[in-house]
């Protein structure tokens, strides 16, 4: 039997950083000395303790050479195996999450990113065809994120440009129009994946105790930046912009455009230049991608949901590998009406990512 | 049912309506001064209420209407919409032949930085209450205002109060300094179940976290959409810490904070909870079954789905029996019961909506 999932494009598979040693051959001799000299690992991200359920599912956790558990995704037969060939994926795109998106410093945190970036190309593109990959750019100074852009913009095999949902301040902020104008410019849409810089509280009302509510509250920083992007008429300024949201849970969103579409009715005279229902605007430049769907398993359900969210190039099939999201290959929920199938899997993310069509003739 | 209703069907049965969302104002800062010592309103005078945003006088973001009230809700001889009692009756409770209405006080108090003045001021609101409006008309509640940030001071203001049966339920803010879970507000949920009243958690508030994990939005369409987050953040507080666990008999009724979100809210919470229940072993069941047992939804403002009758399937997920009708008078976005819901309704789930429910919840002596 053919496999759902055969033949698919899949927008949000993550490679693990080891840890900062891995990344010493891709930098300058001044960082190298500085991360040795001074010690400096453990970088992993907050938003993702390698050791949390999330991390990785339990049968893809790989183990470490001294016998215990390995960092998720770090094994490349393994990742291979497990995120490639058992969904039959024809394309993947890696979306690294490691140290220098978050960092406070802006230098430290460009030379992570461009050390991920290389170390990705010469550890997982360029070992298996079917790999691609995001831009990691250190949203902290837009302008190195610009020159990270520039300097990987001639390699096909980078699609998209990658930043965590919760930034230094919301994605609308003309502070960041450096790199839209970037993105526009390549052609590559901007991913925001789950994830924070933590600058700020992870809710309104400050620290949560458990990381269980850091996780679930994301949906709520996916809808801030919406809200910021189209209150501050970013699309209007980068009419060829997409934005990506990445392990969003996807289920907030009706909701989520209904209120937005009252509350602009409301008081749009405060953003004259927002000139459409927040929802068109979304439809028109939002994409998602469909792991974690945040439903239950109840095929109506999930039914319901995308008939709401009313746009069929909105959804881009993930399997978040190694994340914990769904058991054994049922990568997509049931309920997926069939003649969206072939959108989610092939055709959404061929026109989302416009560079995959130069290697997919 | 009542006359408002009966326009838009034929009724079998004749209820009035309880609005659980009505919000009075002072005339002026010296409405509140027979309720404060002097050494209080030479405070005020000389630092104003110290509370959590740049402005000496004002919020961080500037409302769309002028005191957030509906142009037509300015009473005559120009004091503030909420502030005159016989406008009040005549814009409201007479014309929507309301029969409880739950007055829900939004002024500097309990999130100014002084936790004595909070206590203060608070407890002056609460005499006001009593002074302007629940002792003049019987169809008014008032809602104990508590400075929630101290417990100790906000338990000390429910037992002076608790006696008194004009006052239904308490109120709390939906945002805080901390997630309102956590163990530091805990006796007030204890005073709360042990009185048997319930806590009305209105939005708003500023509480000096940005209201984004990442920073400050601009404009107030986006800090206004907003609290709909700051409401889910303590929904999923409360839940995940154990709040219901240990006060089973605790009533959380969110106040003007939306409720499309509560159903994917629970899916997520539900999902994750599958695979990192380990964090929070103190749980005995999956966290949406507390939001089916604990928490309650106003209805304004009303959530207008694309397709209309999606909203049912809202309602439904939640229960026709965890949601209360409330007009939010004098605001902007008030809802008016005749045409609030953009979907049908059976005679029953209105009864629920329109009354029963609160009726069952609030203590309405």
């Amino acid at each position: 039997m053919t496999r759902i999932t055969e033949g698919a494009i899949d927008c949000d598979i993550h490679p693990g950083v080891p840890g900062i040693g891995a990344l010493l051959p891709y930098m300058s001799d001044h960082w190298r000395d500085a991360f040795v000299l001074r010690g400096m690992d453990g970088f992993d991200l907050a938003s993702y303790p390698p050791g949390a359920p999330i991390a990785c599912r339990p049968d893809w956790r790989p183990k470490s050479d001294k016998g215990g558990a390995g960092k998720p995704g770090t094994d490349f037969d393994a990742f291979v195996a497990q995120g490639l060939d058992a969904f039959g994926t024809r394309l993947a795109i890696c979306n690294t999450l490691y140290g220098g998106q978050v960092a406070v410093s802006e230098t430290m945190g460009a030379a992570i990113c461009s050390a991920i970036n290389d170390w990705i190309a010469d550890r997982w593109l360029a070992r298996d065809a079917r790999l691609r990959a995001s831009i990691v750019v250190p949203a902290q100074a837009p302008h190195l994120a610009v020159e990270e852009i520039e300097r990987l913009a001639g390699d096909a095999r980078f699609v998209q440009i990658l930043m965590p949902a919760a930034g230094e301040m919301l994605y609308g902020k003309s502070y960041y129009w450096p790199i839209f104008a970037a993105a526009e410019k390549y052609n590559l849409p901007v991913g925001l994946h789950a994830g924070s810089m933590f600058r700020y509280a992870p809710t309104s009302n400050g620290w949560p105790s458990h990381y269980l509510h850091d996780y679930v509250s994301q949906s709520q920083i996916f809808e801030d930046q919406l809200l910021s992007l189209v209150s501050e008429g970013t699309f209007s300024r980068f009419p060829s912009l997409r934005i990506v949201l990445i392990e969003s849970g996807v289920s907030w969103l009706p909701g989520f455009l209904w209120r937005a579409i009252k509350t602009w009715r409301g008081v749009r005279a405060e953003v004259p230049w927002v000139e459409r229902p927040p929802a068109e605007i979304i439809r028109d430049h939002v994409r998602l991608t469909v792991q974690p769907f945040d439903t239950p398993d109840d095929p109506d359900i999930v039914a319901d949901v995308i008939e709401q969210i009313g746009g069929d190039d909105m959804l881009l099939f993930a399997t978040d590998y190694p994340h914990w999201q769904f058991a054994g290959t049922d990568a997509l929920p049931a309920g997926i009406p069939p003649a969206l199938l072939r959108k989610i899997t092939i055709d959404n993310p061929l026109a989302t990512y416009a560079r995959l069509k130069e290697t997919v003739a | 049912m009542s006359e408002i209703l009966d326009k838009q069907a034929e009724a079998t049965t004749r209820f009035r309506i309880v609005d659980s969302d009505i919000h009075p104002s002072l005339r002026s800062e010296k409405d509140l001064d027979p309720y404060l010592s002097a050494r209080w309103r030479k405070h005020i005078a000389e630092y104003g209420k110290l509370s959590h945003r740049p402005f000496s006088h004002r919020n961080t973001y500037p409302r769309f209407m002028p005191n957030t009230a509906r142009r037509d809700a300015w009473p005559p001889g120009g004091v503030p919409p909420g502030s005159d009692l016989e406008f009040m009756r005549a814009q409201l409770l007479d014309l929507y032949d309301i029969e409880i209405g739950i007055l829900e006080p939004l002024m500097d108090s309990n999130l100014v930085r002084n936790l004595d003045l909070s206590g203060a001021l608070c407890s002056a609101i609460n005499d006001w209450q009593l002074a302007a409006f629940t002792s003049q008309e019987s169809r008014l509640r008032a809602s104990i205002q508590i400075p929630f940030e101290d417990a100790a001071a906000s338990v000390a203001e429910i037992e002076k109060r608790v006696t008194d049966p004009a006052f239904a339920q308490i109120q709390l803010t939906a945002r805080s300094t901390e997630p309102v879970g956590r163990r530091r507000y805990w006796p007030i949920f204890e005073a709360a179940e042990h009185y048997g009243l319930p806590i009305g958690m209105h939005i708003g508030g500023e509480a000096g976290h940005a209201p984004t994990a990442s920073g400050w939005p601009s404009f107030y369409i986006e800090d206004h959409h907003g609290l709909t987050h700051s409401m889910q953040c303590q929904v999923t507080s409360m839940i995940l810490e154990g709040v219901f666990e240990r006060f089973p008999k605790l009533k959380i009724i969110c106040i003007e904070g939306g409720f499309a979100w509560a159903p994917s809210l629970a899916w997520r919470l539900d999902r994750n909870w599958k695979i990192m229940g380990g964090e929070v072993p103190h749980l005995t069941r999956p966290p949406s079954s507390y939001m089916r047992s604990n928490i309650w939804f106003s209805t304004q403002p009303m959530e207008e789905p694309e397709r209309p009758e999606d909203l049912r399937k809202i309602l439904g997920w939640i229960g026709w029996d965890r949601i209360v009708f409330a007009t939010d008078y004098p605001h902007w976005d008030f809802d008016d019961p005749r045409t609030a819901f953009p979907c049908r309704l059976s005679e029953a789930e209105k009864r629920a909506i329109f009354r029963d429910n609160a009726m069952s919840i609030y203590r309405l002596g």
